[in-house]
């Protein structure tokens, strides 16, 4: 790693007047960002970790929304979020292994948004919005291609806001190397209709499969895909599955995910 | 360079560290604690595994000053207080669970996470807990029957081991 400060404010206001410095990086649960910093992939001058501000931690149920803050571990999601959205409690307690859901946050996947990480699927899917420290966005606009968000330089993300659905589950088909899904997809069943997030899949990262959201719409059943198909054209190709067989995936795994949702 | 607290086993300690220095490196290198291994320092392998405040981590995935101030308990801390082997190692060594014993200080921390959370687990529990450790010797078998054995014994004892 080159050298870097490392500062651990207790305040969010602390933490953005740190993160206005030149070259300086927010830091939370740290379970991607030390293995980039590892390999010399990223050069900070200051780190400013986001794990000592009690009020970006926390999960709670208003209503029909589920808000999770920012800086709040894959381990207090899997426990604290299992009665009020349990997919989304299940999909936490599947990323990675139990050491890094000990430390891994929901803000710190979403604002690296890896084209495999398991929660965009989870956001885009349920519609969520994105709260940073200046703003809302919706997570149709949030995510904007590999590694790419919404997200402005030292802008964080301070929360996220999920709407309950009727019915969802998520289903992952894992890499067993590297635990990351080799393809994953989140079905969603709200009143105003379904939404089917890809992650694991796109070149271009997390994304909706609007053919098979049309289709569940109409016959929220593991049949109502099983006629479509898949365009494998800007699906990744590595030695672990072609674009063909991800796309392929796409359905399986669609299929898996409103079978379970229905019970 | 700044200087960090954190207890360790129990124990006050302190050090100098860089904003860089991973809590791998400061336990084994400022505090000599080497039981705690670095297998990959990508981690993956899990032998680096100690608790911090409570909660199994992978030691080379945290750096120093985000632990200062925290409780940290590594493979030394697992013993019992007259030296002998805690429940946890004890059983390891009964059951053959190591062959060469490069993984067994993070196998050890994380059957003690495990059993904390969850003190009568199914062997498939006990498996899938075992995601993020890698054992190249023994194919897991007798890792999971010591950590059966373990729970067994912490089970029948009113106060767990650590």
């Amino acid at each position: 790693m080159y050298a870097f400060d490392f500062v651990k404010p207790s305040t969010l206001d602390e933490a953005l007047s740190a993160l206005a410095e030149d070259e300086a990086q927010a830091i939370s649960g740290g379970q991607t960002l030390i293995p980039t910093l590892k390999q010399r992939l990223a050069m900070p001058s200051k780190l400013v970790s986001l794990t000592g501000i009690a009020e970006l931690k926390g999960v709670k149920t208003e209503g029909n929304t589920l808000t999770i803050a920012g800086a709040t571990t894959h381990a207090v999601v899997a426990k604290e979020a299992a009665e009020a959205y349990p997919a989304l409690a299940s999909l936490a307690g599947r990323i990675g292994d139990p050491s890094v859901r000990a430390l891994g946050t929901i803000g710190g996947s979403l604002a690296n948004n890896d084209p495999s990480a398991c929660y965009p699927a989870a956001a885009l899917a349920s519609g969520a919005t994105i709260v940073t420290n200046t703003r809302e966005i919706p997570a149709d606009d949030y995510f904007q291609g590999l590694f790419t968000t919404a997200l402005d330089e030292g802008e964080i993300v301070t929360g996220v806001k999920f709407p309950i659905p009727e019915k969802a589950h998520y289903q992952k088909f894992i890499q067993p190397a590297s635990r990351f899904p080799l393809t994953a997809v989140f079905v969603a069943k709200y009143s105003s209709g379904v939404r089917v997030a890809v992650t694991g899949a796109s070149e271009d990262g997390v994304f909706r499969w609007s053919e098979g959201e049309e289709a569940l719409g109409a016959n929220f059943s593991p049949d109502a895909v099983s006629g479509l198909s898949v365009d494998p054209d800007g699906m990744m190709a590595d030695m672990h599955g072609t674009a063909e067989y991800r796309a392929h995936l796409v359905k399986v795994l669609t299929a898996r995910a409103v079978a379970a949702a229905n019970g | 360079m700044p200087e960090i607290e954190m207890t360790v086993n129990g124990k006050p300690m302190s050090g100098t560290v860089e904003g860089r220095t991973l809590l791998s490196d400061f336990l084994r290198d400022m505090l000599g604690l080497t039981g705690t291994h670095i297998g990959c320092d990508t981690a993956q392998c899990g032998a680096c595994t100690v608790h911090l405040d409570g909660r199994q981590v992978k030691s080379c995935n945290v750096f120093a000053m985000d632990a200062a101030g925290a409780e940290v308990t590594t493979i030394e801390g697992m013993a019992n207080a007259d030296g002998s082997l805690g429940a946890i190692q004890a059983a390891f060594q009964t059951h053959h669970g190591l062959q060469c014993g490069f993984c067994t200080p993070g196998m050890v921390m994380a059957a003690a996470g495990l059993l904390k959370e969850n003190p009568a687990p199914t062997e498939a529990e006990i498996r899938a807990h075992l995601e993020g450790n890698i054992c190249r010797c023994t194919g897991y078998h007798n890792i999971v029957k010591a950590i059966q054995a373990a729970a067994a014994e912490l089970g029948a004892k009113p106060i767990a081991a650590e």
